[in-house]
């Protein structure tokens, strides 16, 4: 029987590339989580951006299937070698994604627009000097700069532009990216918020979540067993209580779960 | 490369106002196998540029698409192999892309598009 997920054994590596770590893992993990719902959803196009060694779009494609009724892959990474990496991943699992050397998703974003079904992003999230976002090779894996949020914020407004009526994203973040903040922002731009991986380490906090656009609310409430509340309210609760102790506090959540 | 991402692809120069579609100059190119999914084309039809489309088709020396479809045509059999055909087995493997505005190309390797922009062009 396949393998339902990327095999590290398999997987690419190169000096300059970031190596699958509990944040790819509990990525991966969440796709698993949501496979039920990922597989019902149907995508026609995926995109991860910055896709680093490949093991999570491999992962993806494994998750979702290719062939007959499979979906169209698109993977964005900034630093060549990662892409190289990644295409080298593909091979060696039997699937493909079109890959783009670019930031972001940078000359994508006219023609793509609308059209993401699903978006998979390990963003570059550890708190650094701002001077260190934006440099070659591996560190553009995890330059995050301020609150490690100078490229999160960047892609967000990335996501919602390419993302379709029925897109969803799903963001790995750190705790002191302050996630409650970001599914706000979100939660702005009308999109909902769960969090579908939460894993604890010696030196990190992460949280794995799904944003989707507020038109299917009603389901997504349903399955994650919301009370009977209508709206952005409801919405809001299920934020604070997902985040506890989490919400407005910067820099000082380090400990806290 | 296939030419469904061509399509998606846009110079990203700062200042481009006219930057699609990328003309390709092509060096390498290959077919692969990709199984046929007529849903996927149908869904995808409306979503892509035909011109553009048939024009990099003819750049990688497949010749076999109409310069003009309608969605009348998404129910011929003949009319969607072509289309899978250009759109999803055509890769474009080595070569270039060329912004249509300003001349500057984009590497293609390895089937992999650079679009990297230097310091001054963002």
């Amino acid at each position: 029987m396949p393998s339902k997920i990327a095999q590290i054994r398999l997987v690419s590596s190169h000096p300059e590339v970031y190596e699958p770590c509990d944040d790819s893992f509990a990525l991966v993990d969440a796709l698993l989580a949501d496979q039920t719902n990922l597989l019902m959803h149907n995508p026609k196009l995926c995109m991860e951006v910055g896709c680093g060694s490949g093991y999570v779009i491999t992962s993806l494609a494994l998750v979702l299937g290719q062939g007959a009724c499979g979906a169209y892959y698109i993977a964005t990474d900034i630093n060549p070698h990662a892409v190289r990496v990644t295409s080298e991943t593909l091979e060696a699992h039997g699937v493909h994604a079109e890959l783009i050397t670019t930031d972001i998703a940078s000359g994508l974003e006219e023609r793509l627009a609308g059209l993401v079904d699903v978006m998979v992003v390990n963003p570059p999230y550890v708190p650094t000097p701002e001077e260190e976002v934006g440099r070659d090779g591996i560190a553009s894996a995890w330059a995050g700069g301020e609150n490690g949020r100078c490229v999160i914020d960047k892609i967000l407004p990335v996501a919602d532009k390419l993302l379709s009526d029925r897109g969803w994203l799903y963001m790995v973040t750190l705790t002191a990216n302050n996630p409650s903040e970001i599914c706000l922002q979100m939660r702005d731009k009308g999109y909902a918020s769960r969090i579908v991986v939460q894993r604890s380490t010696e030196e990190e906090s992460l949280h794995v979540i799904k944003f989707w656009r507020d038109s299917d609310d009603i389901l997504q409430a349903n399955e994650v067993g919301a009370v009977n509340k209508t709206g952005p309210a409801r919405i809001f609760e299920s934020l604070l209580s997902q985040f506890p102790g989490l919400l407005f506090g910067r820099n000082s959540n380090s400990s806290s779960t | 490369m296939r030419l469904l991402t061509h399509n998606m692809l846009s110079s990203n120069i700062k200042g481009v106002t006219n930057g699609f579609p990328l003309q390709i100059e092509a060096v390498k190119v290959v077919e692969k196998q990709v199984d046929f999914n007529p849903d996927f084309l149908k869904n995808m039809f409306s979503k892509v540029d035909w011109t553009a489309l048939a024009a990099a088709s003819k750049a990688l020396g497949y010749a076999d698409l109409p310069e003009a479809a309608g969605a009348d045509m998404l129910d011929s059999d003949d009319f969607l192999r072509r289309f899978h055909h250009a759109l999803l087995q055509l890769h474009l493997e080595e070569g270039a892309l060329v912004c249509p505005e300003t001349g500057r190309r984009f590497p293609v390797s390895k089937g992999i598009p650079n679009m990297l922009l230097h310091e001054d062009e963002v």
